[in-house]
Parts: C-alpha cells; structure tokens; sequence
C-alpha cells in the first residue's frame, strides 16, 4: 500500500502545461529523489502533493486522503504532510524554538510545556539544542534549515516534502541539512525531495524520479537509474551536472 | 434674504476652487523651488548648513500647518509687513511644502545603493560629475511618484488657509453653509470637489509608483 | 522691527494653556488606539477574500485619503446632525480622528503585508494552519514592525492635525492660544509658544514610540 499516490495529474498555468499525466506511487519509508532541470516541472509536482497548487485533472491521494483544493481538507491533511523550503520561510519575529511550537499549540491545541519539551527535543535532534531562543536571522543558513525541518517535523507528519532545502546554502553548509536527512531515513520517515545533490539522491535516496517536459520521464531504482540511464535526456542531464 | 438653489451652491463652490487651485500651484511651485535649493545646499555635505536645514524640516514636519499659517499671519505684521491672507497663505504653504518636498527628494537620494558612488569614485568621476550624471537622473526617477503623491497633501493643505480668512473652497462652503443652513449637502459638496481634484494625482501617483516598481 | 516680544503677558493664561496640551493629549492618545485598531481591521478588510469588504473599505479609505481633515470635520459635526446624529465637539473630533487615522493607517499596515514574502503564508498552510491563524500569528506581527516608523509618523502628522479641532470649538491646544491671543492681542507670541509646545509633543510622542517598539518587537532587525 503506497503512502503516497500520483495518478495521472494534469496542471496548467492558463495556456502552459506544466504536469502532463505525471504518475508516482511512494511507498512508507521510501526515499524519493525529484530531479530535473529548471522548468520541468519538478517543484510544481511537490507542490501539488500537499496542494499548495490545484491541479486540474487526475488524483492524488496522501495517506488515504485525497488532496482536493478545499481549504479544510487541506488543512487536515497537513497534519500528515510536512514541507521544506528553499528559502526555509523561518518566521522572523519568532525565535528558533517559537516557530517549532507554534504549529503543534495552534494546530493540536498542545499546552506550552508540551510543546516546549518537544520543540526543544527536535531541536536537539537536528543538533541545534542551544538555539532554541535565537531568531532566525541570527542563524546560519544551514541552522535555519535545520530548524525548519525541526518545525515541520513537530507536526509529527508521515511524509515530508523537501523542495531544492539546500539550493540557497552555501557549499559548506549543505552536508549539515544532508546529514538530517539521512538521520530521518535511518528513522524510516517518508521523503520525497526535488534536488540539486546528485551524490545524495544517489547514495541516500531509494529511488529517482527524472522529470522531464512535465512528464516522468525515467524512473527506478537510484543505482540502477544513475549506473545505467535509459534516455538521452537523462544521459545528458547526468553528465552536465556530475 | 437670497434663495440658494442647489446650482448656485454648487457655482459658488466651483468659483472658490479656483482659489484653492491656485492656491495649491504657487505653494506647489514655490515648494518645489526651496526644497530643490534646500537639496542642493544639503548635498555639500557641509555639517552647518546641514544642521540648519534638518532643524528647518524639523520645525515644519513637527508643527501644526495651522501654526504656521498663524504665525506668519501675525508674525509678517510685527516686523511692518501689510499682510493679507493670500500672501499669509502663500508664503506658509511654500515653506510647509519645501520641507516636505526636500525630505522626499534627500530620501531618493539616500535610496540609490551604495555602489553607485563607489563604482563612480573608482571611475574617477568627481563629486558633482557623480551626482549630475549618476545619481541625479536615476533620483529623479524615483521621487516623481512621490513628489505628485505629496501635491495631494498641498491641495488639501489649502483647506486651512480658510482659517485665517482666505476665501477659497473650505471658506466658500462656511459661508455658503451659514447662508442656506444646510450643512450635510454643502459640506458633501465641499468633500466631493476636493476629492474631484485629489483623487486624480492620487491615482496618478499611484501608477507612476507602480510604473518605476516595475522597471526598477 | 522695533517690536518687542511679550511672552510674559502671556503668563495669566498659562492654566488654560496645560488644560489645552491635556486635551491634545488625551484626544492623541486615543484616537491613536482606536486609529491603528480601524487600520488594523482595514488591512485586514484589504485582504479579504470578500470582494465586496475590499471595495467598500477602499472607497473609505480614498474618500479620506483625498479630502481636507478640517472638510471632514466639519461634516461630522455640521453635516450628521441634519440626518438626526447630534455630536458634542468631542465626539465629532473624535471621530473625525479615529476615521482619519484609520483610513492612513490602513494603506501603511497593507503595504506591510503586501511585502509578505509569500513563503510565509506557505509556510503556515502546510503546517495547517488556518487563514486568520496565519494572517494574525505569521504575518501581520512582521507586517506591524515593517511599517513601524510610518505608522509613528501617520499618528504624529493626526496629532498635529487636531489642532484643526479648535476650530468646532474642542477646548484643546490651539484653543488655548486662540483664547489667550484674543485676551491679550499677543498674537504672535501666543502662537509661538504654541507652535513650541506641538514641537516637544511631537518630539515627545516620538520618544514614547521608540520605547514603546523597544518592548513591542523581541526581535529588533527581522
């Protein structure tokens, strides 16, 4: 049974045809790496799986809920889907540890000692445990990022949606976001990412999805898919970013 | 006692208006005279004159317009200068917008980047070559918006020079309002045709705002 | 130029003077409450997804934005009661405050919010949370201190503006000097010091909104 169903979805930006029939079925626990180039529709797809974009045909179903654009729905269904984002969308006027409790009090109705404790556990968890009262702008770029995952990761969800979470750090800072990743997978949690990190796609990630003019254009196993590409596109694609 | 119809109200206004048009134009044009010397006299970089000129915008940001229309009212007569309200009126308006109008073009100034100087010192461009050739043109831009958007405020200004007996749109409704005791219509009337005049520049500004927000 | 400045004459009328800075006071200080508090409310009528709240609360907002103070004024207090709604001075200078500043405030408040970065109502929806949950939590506290300095500037440029107010006869500031310059025909110098005294509020109110940020915003660069 898949956590994650894509079944022929369709998106369209007025005239232009973004997704054209894209199908993906992520199992629990599976790594899943989105890569392509600019403009092949790679982040609009992630964004449609928790439905910050409407699409206009097909389905997708998430952990037995279908993602329709209804705004309760949606906000149901938020519980079992996180998102990171490029640029982290930390909220400014809260400190680190204020923006991984604001969800779980507000969303949840935790009290503010439970979600202190918690929000103070993931924090260690992605090794910022002594920043739990900085605002984000005193924070590294790979510290803001790790406390976003923190904070989507206090909603407790069955997937999280990585989109590009390492495009915006500088080189150095990159392994620190990585290692997080590969900590969560080590702990069976669902990921679907866009990126640019072909070694982690390759080496952390389970399967590769290679987007393609709107369509999965080649998919499978990572080994295989990066030992062996199929298609042209994908053989190009390959040797001009490795 | 002479019968108003609405159409002699409405005449009656429209004659005053022009009063606050004009009105409106000389402090507009005048304004802009000072506060363009003001600007310049600034970018000397010179700490007195400097000084002398942030208290000047501090003296006619942080006081009541109606003060000043009062004291150069009252204040031209002290020192033997026969005052009317026009010259009252006019001569306060002018400073009033000066003020205003040079903290709105120094603020263009300020909000070129950095760069621009420096990549002009590296060219070797002198202190005024950079500003006549730089900095001026791309300032200008940017302070149109702003400075039409400021003309609404000048126009509305006007209003109070009524206080003091210049007769103009505001004056005009007072009086007509004690002639005919209907206060709700003239009073809507005197409303409509300032909004008749502002709302124009208003949405004028607006789209120059938006029109440089785009190219930028 | 042989005249001599007499503010000593002027010193009779000092009580009158400190009731009228008392009344300036106490009109700015609630009229600057209510004012950000309609402002508030406008912005977020701006943002409506009802169309209808969008268009009404624009008209409001340029119909004020694009008419004298002292003409809306004189509307609420001359003009209402022809429809039967009777208002002592107070009120209608009140009121005209409160609709004057919450028009402004309005405008500066939703060009706060406009500046959103639009990965922040993201970021709020994908951790579920509602439309007002996000406007109120998320991005209207960064939206406030963005629009901070204009804000303090709006309320100053109203509380100057009220010395409009004598003009219906509210016993404030300006109606001071107006009593006392027509006592003792010490024009000028009842004006001055007037203008002086709008000076130090105003640098006063300045100070208070300075402090008051200081508490207000944890976090003071965003």
């Amino acid at each position: 049974m898949s956590l994650v169903s894509i079944d022929q979805i369709h998106k369209y930006y007025g005239e232009n045809h973004v997704l054209k029939g894209v199908d993906l079925k992520v199992a629990p626990g599976e790594v899943v790496s989105i890569i392509g180039r600019s403009g092949s529709g790679k982040s609009t797809l992630l964004r449609c799986i928790n439905g910050l974009e409407a699409y206009q045909q097909g389905a997708i179903v998430v952990d037995s809920q279908a993602v329709e654009d209804d705004e309760y729905k949606l906000r149901l269904l938020s519980r079992s889907v996180g998102m990171v984002f490029q640029n982290f969308n930390l909220f400014p006027h809260m400190t680190a540890g204020e923006n991984v409790m604001l969800a779980p009090k507000l969303v949840l109705g935790q009290d503010s000692k439970t979600s202190r404790a918690h929000a103070q556990e993931l924090l260690e968890k992605v090794g910022l445990g002594d920043k739990f009262d900085a605002y984000p702008n005193n924070l590294s770029g790979g510290q803001q990022q790790r406390v976003a995952i923190a904070r989507s990761l206090a909603m407790s969800p069955k997937v999280l949606l990585c989109d590009e979470i390492t495009s915006a750090l500088d080189p150095e800072l990159v392994g620190e976001v990585l290692k997080v990743l590969e900590q969560l997978k080590a702990e069976g949690m669902t990921l679907i990412l866009v990126t640019h990190e072909m070694n982690f796609a390759r080496d952390v990630g389970d399967t590769v999805v290679f987007m393609h003019q709107g369509k999965v254009w080649e998919t499978g196993p990572s080994d295989e898919v990066f030992a062996s590409p199929q298609t042209s596109e994908l053989q190009s694609f390959i040797s001009a970013v490795l | 006692m002479m019968q108003f119809s609405d159409w002699d109200i409405l005449r009656n206004l429209l004659l005053a208006a022009r009063w606050t048009l004009l009105l409106s134009l000389i402090a507009f044009t005048g304004g802009g005279l000072v506060g363009l010397c003001l600007t310049l006299a600034r970018s000397l970089r010179n700490p007195l004159i400097s000084g002398f000129i942030k208290a000047y915008v501090e003296l006619f940001q942080g006081t009541p317009l109606l003060m000043q229309l009062f004291l150069a009212f009252f204040g031209l007569s002290l020192i033997g200068i026969d005052v009317d309200p026009w010259t009252a009126a006019g001569l306060s308006l002018t400073l009033f917008s000066s003020a205003f109008l040079h903290e709105i073009w120094r603020g263009c100034i300020d909000a070129l980047p950095k760069g621009q100087w420096e990549a002009c010192r590296t060219l070797g461009l002198s202190y005024l070559q950079t500003m006549r050739y730089v900095i001026l043109p791309q300032a200008l831009r940017i302070a149109i918006a702003p400075t039409v958007g400021f003309s609404v405020q000048i126009v509305k200004g006007t209003a109070l020079a009524s206080i003091i007996g210049f007769v103009e749109l505001t004056k005009a409704g007072t009086m007509l309002n004690n002639a005919t005791f209907q206060p709700f219509k003239v009073f809507a009337m005197v409303a409509a045709l300032y909004f008749i005049i502002c709302y124009p520049l208003s949405l004028f500004a607006k789209h120059l705002e938006n029109k440089t927000h785009v190219t930028r | 130029m042989s005249y001599q400045l007499n503010f000593s004459g002027l010193l009779p009328y000092l009580p009158q003077f400190a009731a009228g800075i008392w009344a300036t006071i106490e009109l700015t200080l609630i009229s600057t409450f209510l004012g950000l508090l309609l402002g508030t409310i406008g912005a977020a009528g701006r943002n409506s997804r009802y169309r209808v709240a969008r268009t009404l609360w624009g008209c409001y907002v340029e119909i004020i934005r694009n008419t004298p103070f002292i003409v809306q004024l004189f509307f609420i207090f001359f003009g209402l009661p022809a429809l039967g709604l009777k208002l002592s001075a107070w009120q209608a200078g009140m009121i005209a405050m409160v609709v004057n500043l919450g028009a402004y405030s309005t405008e500066i408040i939703r060009a706060g919010i406009d500046a959103t970065p639009k990965g922040q109502w993201e970021a709020g929806k994908t951790l579920g949370l509602s439309r007002r949950q996000i406007f109120i939590r998320i991005v209207l506290p960064p939206a406030f201190q963005r629009v901070y300095p204009a804000l303090v500037s709006q309320c100053i440029i109203v509380m100057l503006g009220s010395a409009v107010v004598s003009q219906i006869s509210l016993e404030e500031l300006t109606f001071a000097a107006n009593f006392a310059q027509s006592r003792t025909f010490l024009s000028f110098e009842s004006y001055l010091l007037t203008a002086v005294l709008y000076l130090v509020l105003a640098l006063l109110m300045r100070q208070s909104f300075a402090f008051a940020a200081k508490r207000l915003f944890k976090n003071p660069s965003l």
